[in-house]
């Protein structure tokens, strides 16, 4: 029978099939931070129990490290905030005491998990991931099963290398045709959420596909299968190509020598074929999507930067106009018509969706030779791992962005959850490269947008959200 | 892990829909390295006029008025109403259990997001999913009658409400067999290990880069 992707590497992981659906299923990598892991290995200790296979887990820190230099410094010593210290040290201790790899905070390969695992080499195509992090749909841009997990599971996983699963149903999300100029993967992730609702692809695997898709980076595909969660969907997927290959090759954790050799022949296989059956299919026109900005507090409230911001009173349906009150209310939008009438405080240019050098590269080409506009109170730049941040120093990328008028950090989540010193005041907009305009997800009263990192740098010049096109015409 | 048979209790209704994990514990409090305690920070900023920081105590906080567990009538809920996509958002499992430490064993909702779902069945905690049209009746009937309780029947797979009215829900054989019993997940699964070695014999042989030891 054909067989898609999900379908594939489903199969080559079950470990045991259930009578009542449930599954065992086989994990191959585990990837851990500070926030979701600290309760799982204490689950161990208290139970006596031990990682099954050490060497299938890579841990660092991300989520409430500080990102200015003057506090990275010192490492985990030099965290002002007593509670994210404990925190940090917690995993340090964990991994160190159960024998797990750990790029501590002073080690260059840190970053935020979901960049530094493919840079690494550590996510590879056929491979299942999970972490307890719901943005671990990431690695499914690798043609990998990758699953954000809670805690109950990291502890799971780690004492049997299993995850007990039921399967998912099968989505195919098609992207046809040629993207316009600074139309990024970012946008294209948000106007397919726009399409499909936040709740859209809860029970699916989603494989992205189509001529658009496949012609993206694979940092590219990463933003597209970051924000599958954002779309319900615990899993994204995307078809091995070439440009997998080619990425995944040399990396310090990639298969080595004949071992290469057998994978990459394996990996061919990794597409769905031509003719399985989707449960679902959405099919998008690439030439129709514009830079994309949100405009309320849920990253389905997604608009074309040209076009009115809704308004509540125009919604047919009364959960949607009740909806769209509150966003209204929260995001303070009485008497704005347009999303260039939104006065920012802060941009954010990071995270694990748009963090990686060729976002770097996005918001520098925007910002090289201009000035981020007098009304911003801040525009900073965190590169997603201390590799990327290296890359990027070396193009003299952080010079072009201090010049503009940005501040160029150390590596971590920042301000995309604000559980460090990065966050927003009461009331301020930002525009953010990250994924979730959750209300509070940047700060107490914060407002974010989302957008992509050259909508974000066009933003930080002009003070308000334009379309980026429009910008770099003058 | 605490079993979950039957229960009754207070229901109150959070008429909201897509009610995200930020929400259902804002991210400050995730700085614990604890399983307890997130009581007191459950719906924090909707809960809250002034904003929270952890290890903070809380009994002289600013209460909101508007928010549903702050009325009186409420107070004691253990059977949370809900809308749908509930859960959504962040993987973090503080969110099962900052409801399970404020006391909610059971929400109910027309629907939920995955992994939060997911992450109840590990708390002893029972998330309900109703046709819209049920779940519509319950918030009428809720808002309508003070002291209303709901009764809970894992066994039975139903949800009673005070006038007897019984509607019945869908859970898996398995999940409901380990919320019963209390059963503790990794233990069943190491029951296993057999089948896992085998596993890992035969991929070993066509995919052994996936065993290799990692390169540091
Ligand atoms: S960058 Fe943001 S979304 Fe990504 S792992 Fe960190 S906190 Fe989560």
């Amino acid at each position: 029978m054909a067989k898609t992707l999900y379908d594939k590497l489903w199969d080559s992981h079950l470990v045991q099939q259930r009578d009542d659906g449930s599954a065992l299923i086989y994990i191959d990598l585990q990837l851990l931070h500070e926030v979701t892991s600290p309760q799982a290995f204490e689950g161990l200790r208290l139970h006596g129990r031990k990682p099954w296979r050490l060497t299938s887990s890579l841990a660092t820190p991300d989520h409430n490290v500080p990102t200015t230099v003057e506090e990275r410094k010192s490492g985990v010593n030099g965290i002002a905030d007593p509670v994210s210290k404990i925190q940090v040290t917690t995993l340090d201790d964990n991994c160190d005491e159960f024998g797990i790899t750990e790029f501590k905070m002073t080690d260059i390969r840190q970053g935020i998990v979901h960049v530094v695992g493919p840079e690494q080499g550590a996510t590879i195509p056929g491979m299942t991931v999970v972490c307890g992090d719901s943005h671990t749909s990431t690695h499914g841009a690798f043609g990998a099963l990758a699953h954000g997990i809670g805690t109950s599971e990291v502890e799971h996983v780690l004492a049997t290398q299993c995850l007990v699963q039921k399967k998912m149903r099968n989505m195919l999300v098609r992207v046809d045709g040629e993207l316009s100029p600074y139309v990024t993967a970012k946008d294209v992730v948000l106007a397919i959420i726009g399409e499909i609702g936040t709740a859209g692809g809860t029970g699916y695997a989603i494989e992205f596909g189509g001529s658009a898709i496949a012609s993206l980076s694979m940092e590219g595909r990463m933003t597209v299968c970051n924000m599958a969660i954002e779309a319900g969907a615990r899993v994204g997927l995307i078809a091995v190509d070439q440009t997998t290959i080619d990425y995944v090759k040399d990396r310090p954790y990639a298969p080595k020598g004949a071992h290469w050799d057998m994978a990459v022949e394996a990996w061919k296989d990794l597409v769905s074929d031509k003719d399985a059956e989707f449960d679902e299919v959405v099919v998008l026109n690439a030439a129709d999507i514009k830079p994309q900005v949100t405009w309320g507090t849920s990253p389905e409230m997604v608009i074309a930067i040209d076009q009115d911001i809704p308004r509540p009173e125009d919604q047919a349906d009364a959960v949607t106009r009740d909806g769209y009150a509150r966003a209204w209310k929260y995001m303070g939008l009485e008497g704005k018509k347009t999303l260039a009438d939104i006065t920012l405080d802060r941009v954010f240019i990071g995270s694990c969706t748009n963090s990686r050098i060729e976002d770097l590269r996005a918001a520098a080409e925007v910002v090289k030779g201009r000035k981020v506009a007098d009304t911003l109170k801040q525009a900073i730049v965190v590169p997603g791992s201390g590799l990327v941040k290296e890359q990027a120093e070396k193009e003299g990328l952080d010079k072009i962005f201090t010049e503009a008028g940005l501040e160029w950090r150390e590596p971590g989540c920042s301000m995309c959850l604000a559980m460090n010193a990065d966050k927003l005041g009461h009331g301020e907009h930002c525009a953010s490269t990250s994924n979730r305009n959750f209300e509070g997800r940047q700060g107490f009263g914060g407002r974010t947008h989302l957008v992509s990192p050259a909508m974000a740098a066009a933003a930080a010049i002009a003070g308000h959200f334009v379309d980026v096109n429009e910008l770099v015409k003058h | 892990m605490r079993p979950f048979t039957t229960h009754t209790g207070i229901a109150a209704p959070l008429d909201l829909a897509n009610v995200d994990t930020d929400m259902i514990i804002p991210k400050q409090f995730l700085k614990s390295i604890k399983r307890t305690g997130f009581g007191k920070n459950l719906f924090d900023e909707l809960r809250y006029e002034d904003e929270g920081q952890p290890d903070q105590e809380c009994t002289g906080r600013p209460l909101r008025k508007d928010f549903v567990l702050n009325q009186d009538r409420y107070q004691g809920t253990s059977v949370l109403l809900a809308r749908s996509n509930f859960g959504c958002g962040s993987s973090r499992e503080h969110a099962p259990w900052a409801l399970d430490d404020f006391g909610i064993r059971s929400v109910i909702a027309p629907s939920f997001a995955d992994i939060f779902y997911n992450n109840c069945f590990k708390n002893g905690l029972l998330p309900i999913v109703l046709k819209e049209e049920e779940v519509d009746q319950l918030f009428e009937e809720v808002e309508a009658n003070e002291g209303y309780e709901l009764t809970v029947d894992l066994e039975n797979q139903t949800v009673k409400t005070p006038s007897g009215t019984e509607f019945s829900f869908d859970v898996d054989a398995f999940r409901k067999h380990c919320l019963l019993n209390g059963l503790d997940d990794i233990g069943l699964t190491l029951q296993q290990a057999d089948a896992i070695h085998a596993y890992e014999e035969k991929r070993i042989q066509t995919a052994p880069w996936l065993f290799e030891a990692r390169a540091l």
